[in-house]
């Protein structure tokens, strides 16, 4: 697997493969020093490992007043302490409570307008009116973010018909994403506020909230967004395929379902700015207010957004390869680590085909080492 | 370390006592010159074990270990796993944690000359050389026997190579090293076969700071 540093390392990893440590041990067969390399293999991964750091904030250089972002805080000097707490009193006492309020302004306003829109009876008036209004509030909802939004390679923007694939940092994605055009949104059916949002906009744009149920039923889900995507009058689908909030330093493995639907994929990369905030949704640590209270109160929210040209899959290409290619594309641009790992890995064990691979990759070198094929010559000429 | 909050959920009185501990062993490394870490190399890693300690409670579990994926994929991670857990124990704190882990420093040469009435160092040559004759020796008997072998050669390579072969490399294995005869590795045994390999750089994890 392809290992690029990381700028805070702990550890010098060893590039060393498998294959030139052990099979240029030119002596024939299996050695007690071959435990060596696993044993320290199995010891860097325990002191830093490429995974895990990435389901957690990632780690800045220089600190940026904001003690969620200090992991090892420790007292520095006197002057620093009363910039932060000016910093402090700012963003608490004087920023928050106009986000709020801005927010509050925008979900209402996005209620109300959707519902007020849905009323009207399905035409090309309905359209454009539900549009202007999830604009809108979009773009409340970023101010009340502070978001600064940076748009790149506008003439790629998502056509309708097509899916919108984007690396997933946290769910204000989409509301960054919808700043600057509307999407059909596909998604889990929710409780609470999320869901009255949910009923809301469906009826004045046709986005696809599917039951807790369906969702399991990957064929159902499949075909019914193929049928949006058939028809060409629809809104570009808006799909997440890593499945997990990642933390913005790097893009795991693209699930192949959104890959199989056809129809053009327009990919998009996401970066955030840390150093105005962090914008990674740690869902183990934090729930879902405890999240927008910190966003609320950290500085901004900075980002950049490419649209990249559009791609469809080719001749002889499977679905995982093109998941793949456009997993590549969209970490290039973002300048975020490709990984092969699966984000699902944030909560479930890994899958035991992977050990495998790895004892079948050390028994291939045993036996080429050519000790085995000896050894049978042997037992025949007896 | 006595706990004195509920199992569930670390009381202030462990938090701190956590921190206590962690500021007195800091102390305690540098004093006994037994690990020789360096301050910032201690906080980094002590902030690894809490990132890895999910439950907060200050102790490490297998199951912690096992929720690294790239260990989890390792044909030996069972085994490197259960080096840090002493006898019968299901749970390892800092302490221990950072005992297993010194076995992997380098050796630095100035470090050669040093003090020699002391206690040997954990990163010696001969104790990492008797940390890894301890993931082949199952039974903590001081010998390798052929069915131990059999057992951490069938970990390494799974289903591919049958019982016979597997059985004939361990043989030979045992044959080549084995110098009184026992048809087993004693642990002068395994180091004279692993006098000509670098021990030093192939056990050794450099820091980056």
């Amino acid at each position: 697997m392809p290992r690029t540093p990381t700028a805070n390392g702990i550890i010098e990893r060893d590039e060393t493969t498998m294959e030139k440590e052990i099979a240029l041990l030119h002596r024939a067969d299996f050695e007690f020093s071959h435990i060596f390399y696993f044993c320290r293999k199995g010891f860097e991964a325990i002191v830093e490992d490429e995974v895990t750091q990435r389901f957690s904030s990632e780690e800045l250089l220089s600190w940026n007043l904001l003690t969620r972002t200090n992991v090892n805080f420790h007292y520095i000097s006197l002057r620093l302490t009363v910039v932060w707490v000016i910093g402090v009193i700012v963003r608490y006492c004087f920023l928050l409570p106009l986000r709020f309020t801005l927010a509050a302004i925008g979900i209402t306003s996005m209620i109300v307008g959707t519902t007020a829109v849905g009323q009207l009876p399905n035409s090309s008036v309905k359209n454009y009116l539900s549009e202007v209004v999830h604009l809108t509030c979009s773009r409340i909802l970023v101010r009340a973010l502070s978001g600064t939004i940076h748009y790149h390679n506008k003439e790629n923007r998502p056509r309708k018909g097509g899916i919108c694939v984007a690396n997933h940092t946290s769910p204000i994605d989409a509301i960054i994403l919808t700043n600057d055009g509307c999407y059909a949104m596909v998604g889990q059916v929710h409780g609470g506020l999320m869901g009255i949002i949910q009923r809301a906009t469906v009826k004045a744009c046709p986005h696809v909230w599917f039951e807790r149920s369906e969702m399991k039923d990957r064929h159902l889900v499949t075909k019914r967004l193929r049928e949006h995507v058939a028809d060409k009058s629809k809104l570009p689908i808006l799909i997440f395929p890593e499945g997990t909030c990642i933390n913005n330093t790097s893009v795991m493995m693209f699930k192949k379902g959104s890959f199989e639907i056809g129809g053009t994929i327009y990919p998009v990369a996401i970066k955030y700015d840390p150093q105005f905030g962090d914008a990674f949704w740690n869902s183990s640590k934090y729930n879902i207010v405890s999240y927008l209270l910190r966003i609320m109160t950290s500085w901004a929210i900075v980002c950049n957004v490419w649209y990249l040209p559009p791609m469809v899959r080719k001749e002889d290409e499977d679905a995982v390869q093109f998941a793949n290619r456009v997993r590549s594309a969209i970490a290039r641009q973002g300048g975020l680590t490709e990984l092969p790992w699966d984000g699902g890995l944030k909560r479930a064990k890994v899958k035991d085909t992977f050990k495998e691979e790895q004892q079948k990759n050390y028994s291939k070198m045993l036996v080429r080492n050519g000790s085995i094929g000896s050894l049978s010559a042997e037992t025949e000429s007896d | 370390m006595k706990k004195s909050g509920s199992i569930t959920s670390p009381s202030w009185s462990d938090k701190f006592s956590q921190g206590l501990f962690f500021g007195l062993f800091c102390h305690e490394m540098c004093f006994l010159q037994f690990i020789w870490v360096s301050h910032s190399q201690i906080t980094r890693l002590y902030s690894r074990f809490t990132s890895l300690d999910k439950g907060e409670n200050g102790t490490l579990s297998r199951e912690d270990f096992q929720r690294i994926p790239e260990l989890a994929i390792n044909p030996l991670g069972d085994r490197i796993i259960n080096a840090f857990f002493p006898e019968g124990e299901d749970q390892v704190n800092f302490r221990g944690f950072m005992r297993t882990l010194a076995h992997f420093r380098p050796i630095e040469d100035n470090e050669k000359s040093k003090d020699q009435n002391g206690p040997e160092p954990l990163n010696s040559r001969s104790n990492k050389l008797h940390f890894a004759f301890r993931l082949y020796d199952l039974d903590k008997d001081d010998k390798i026997s052929r069915d131990e072998l059999l057992q951490v050669l069938r970990m390494m390579v799974g289903v591919n190579i049958s019982d016979e072969q597997l059985g004939s490399i361990a043989d030979r294995t045992i044959q080549e090293a084995d110098q009184d005869g026992d048809s087993a590795i004693s642990f002068a045994e395994f180091v004279k076969v692993l006098e000509k390999v670098d021990v030093e750089q192939k056990m050794s994890i450099r820091f980056l700071h």
